[in-house]
């Protein structure tokens, strides 16, 4: 294919749970690692969720800190990193071509809810309202904020898709490469949804928030006695280029997205659609132009619901009915459910098997859930494979949201 | 509160809007944003915190009182002598 036509990731900016630089993060999911603490919220107390320990003022003065968002933090560190990640020259860069494309789960809870609060101070006389308020919660917010730090010129948004942003977020990045709109795209996905205790509140009402008494044990995809979702925040965000634009500046390549879709359920609000998500990584292999003998490692979406991850096991069963050289993970059960971040970190923490060959587990697994059984699924420790040469990155979200990303070594 | 107590008020509300600035060489005689980085957004935060702190009012018209520290006393002085 015409190198002009080839996405290749160049950079890698994250923080997670577990890990504020990739090399972290790998190593802490090699080493089974868990990022879930304790986390005091406001009308519940002590919750448990992944919480992020980045030093914000790396890339940002405190007033920009004070003046933006959580999610704008976050998104800054992930593409100061990425961007130094990937040794672009940035300041050469002509800034009207790089764009920045974040998947959100949501965006404006956090600072509406604070404000609410704040009024509540007052009892409620609205005049006490912040006029930071609508900057703060505009939806193109947290990417914006990239732009006004980075002095980035050229298309910035946030793409929300629940909880398949993050993939949404590369999947734009990709699209928009491919139409020639942009040179660099910093792409990936971000979110700070912890710093509300509506998250939490509401998937307790729905019955689908984990507990446990141990944080590290909380987050169990697949094992018999899951019992609901952590909550966490987090970014991830990618430096993608033309492959003949990377190769032209002498960069080094993490990896080629070769195939992606998007797809919808139309089926309920919530509970996910086991066809669906066959349909959407069938599209995605149909794209990549492979079959799913070619994936050698599958980044499973699994929250630990009792029911999505039966579901997605289905659906994983019927694509993969017969690839033996398969293997499967989850990075939930390390960092809990970054929502709009999850789907891109999730990816990340996967890339360097194609240097290492190594499939980080899924950890917590004490009793498989026979439901959740899937040949290859790797449990608890490590797996070494001869050779990675492709990776499928699932991921889907409430309103029945499903994305899938394909990267191939190169 | 005394003018002396109005420019400590106010230099510990910028020292909270902008966290970034030196203020101990800040002069009461030449306008705030010719010595700071301070928008427009950031004097909508000083109106915002007198409102929370003091319960002090600012109407629009008078926001160019708000220049300097010693505008900031000469204004504010009337309005916070009970306070």
């Amino acid at each position: 294919m015409n190198n002009h036509r080839r996405i290749v990731i160049t950079g890698i900016g994250l923080t997670s749970p577990n890990g504020n630089t990739l090399a972290e993060y790998r190593a802490n999911l090699l080493k089974g690692v868990s990022g879930v603490v304790w986390f005091e919220t406001r009308y519940m107390g002590k919750v448990l969720a992944g919480v992020c320990t980045y030093d914000p003022l790396k890339y940002q003065m405190k007033k920009e800190v004070r003046r933006g968002t959580r999610a704008g933090s976050i998104s800054i560190y992930c593409c100061q990193e990425a961007v130094a990640y990937a040794k672009l020259d940035f300041h050469a860069l002509d800034k009207n071509r790089v764009g920045v494309y974040l998947g959100v789960t949501e965006h404006g809870n956090v600072e509406t809810e604070n404000e609410i609060y704040n009024l509540s101070q007052f009892n409620y006389d609205t005049k006490f309202w912040s006029h930071h308020h609508n900057p703060r919660t505009v939806a193109n917010s947290p990417a914006g904020e990239v732009t006004l730090n980075m002095g980035i010129t050229g298309p910035h948004y946030t793409i929300g898709a629940a909880c398949a942003a993050g993939n949404a977020g590369v999947i734009q990045g990709v699209q928009m490469l491919l139409l020639d709109e942009v040179d660099v795209a910093l792409a990936g996905g971000v979110s700070e949804s912890i710093r509300t205790f509506g998250i939490f509140a509401s998937f307790a009402s729905q019955g689908a928030l984990a507990s446990h008494h141990d944080p590290t044990k909380a987050s169990r995809p697949f094992d018999r006695d899951r019992n609901g979702i952590v909550c966490s925040e987090g970014g991830c965000v990618f430096v993608l280029e033309r492959l003949d634009h990377a190769e032209a500046r002498g960069a080094r390549i993490y990896g080629e997205i070769v195939g992606y879709h998007m797809n919808s359920d139309a089926s309920d609000f919530v509970l996910p659609n086991a066809q669906r998500h066959v349909e959407c990584m069938q599209a995605a292999l149909k794209r990549a132009g492979i079959a799913p003998q070619d994936i050698d490692i599958v980044s499973t979406h699994a929250t630990a619901t009792p029911l999505g991850d039966i579901q997605e096991c289905q659906a994983l069963r019927t694509v993969f009915a017969d690839c033996p050289k398969t293997h499967f993970n989850n990075t939930k059960s390390f960092i809990g459910h970054a929502m709009g971040a999850a789907g891109a970190l999730e990816l990340a923490g996967n890339l360097p098997a194609f240097d290492d060959g190594i499939v980080h587990p899924t950890i917590n697994v004490d009793h498989l859930d026979p439901q959740c059984e899937i040949p290859n699924l790797v449990l608890n420790t490590p797996k070494k494979l001869p050779r990675v040469d492709y990776l499928l990155n699932n991921s889907s979200g409430m309103l029945g949201i499903n994305s899938v990303v394909i990267v191939k070594r190169v | 509160m005394t003018n002396d107590q109005i420019k400590q008020a106010i230099l510990q509300i910028i020292s909270v809007i902008a966290p970034d600035e030196d203020l101990t060489h800040v002069k009461s005689d030449v306008p705030l944003r010719d010595q700071l980085e301070l928008d427009s957004m950031d004097f909508l935060d000083i109106v915002m915190e007198l409102r929370k702190r003091y319960s002090v009012e600012v109407p629009e018209a008078d926001y160019g009182h708000l220049a300097s520290l010693d505008s900031c006393m000469a204004y504010l002085a009337p309005k916070l002598k009970d306070k």
